[in-house]
């Protein structure tokens, strides 16, 4: 059963580590992704840098959403445990977004579990990124392609 | 039998239409996800800003995606957002 939490505030890596392998001798590798708020460099298309970005979801539908990946990932590689943290709200550059948690037996199940998870987080659980720019106009981060042709790769 | 269902809106929709979530009681003949956007673009226009592309309107029937084809039923709470931007 995996931990899944969707939150305002900012978590611990470390912490989360030690919750997923106390006690246990059975747990041979873990993956772990974290996502973090990175700032652009201004270009003429988007005028300027990410001063911050907002996450928005909808709350009935997100754990529900989430629970149903973390199985298929706990299923297709026979995962040992697995934590998913998926901020929302206000964040800035430099803060972490979201934390993949996986762990497995052997190297590459931790690995590529890891992968599929957050490849999956970013096209079929409802969050939506909007970037705030400097002069304080909120835009709406569009999807990119690449990240549907990550996901239809698992 | 007055049908009425919970739509919710989300980012940019959200935005557009100018409310989060509103209960209407749609006509007999919407049966589906495609004829509910079908008849909420024509309501005003907000409603029509915000369903002007559908190709970028997603939905979710009771937290589940859902295609444009899926069946409405009394009191489902129908999401309409944006393709998802998580991660």
């Amino acid at each position: 059963m995996a931990r899944i939490s969707v939150q305002t505030e900012n978590f611990d890596i470390a912490t989360e580590i030690a919750g997923l392998t106390a006690g246990r001798t059975d747990i041979g590798g873990l993956g772990c992704f974290v996502g973090i708020v990175r700032d652009e460099k201004p270009s003429a298309s988007r005028g300027g840098a990410i001063r911050a970005l907002t996450l928005e979801h909808y709350p009935a539908m997100t754990l529900r959403a989430i629970g149903r990946i973390a199985e298929e990932a706990e299923r297709r590689w026979s995962l040992l445990g697995c934590t998913v943290i998926h901020r929302v709200g206000r964040m800035v550059p430099g803060e972490n977004i979201v934390l993949v948690l996986t762990a497995a037996a052997h190297r590459q199940a931790a690995l590529d579990s890891t992968a599929f998870l957050i490849d999956w987080l970013k096209t079929k659980a409802p969050f939506w990124k909007r970037e705030e720019l400097p002069d304080g106009q909120g835009v709406w981060v569009e999807p990119k392609e690449a990240d549907d042709a990550a996901a239809a790769r698992w | 039998m007055p049908r009425s269902l919970t739509i919710l809106y989300f980012a940019w929709l959200r935005e557009r239409i100018g409310v989060s979530e509103e209960i209407l009681s749609p006509p007999d003949d919407v049966r589906t996800v495609a004829d509910l956007v079908a008849w909420l673009a024509g309501l005003d226009e907000r409603h029509a800003m915000a369903f002007k592309n559908r190709a970028t309107v997603r939905c979710a029937i009771n937290q589940e995606f859902a295609d444009p084809a899926a069946i409405l039923r009394a009191g489902d709470e129908v999401a309409f957002f944006p393709p998802v931007t998580g991660g």
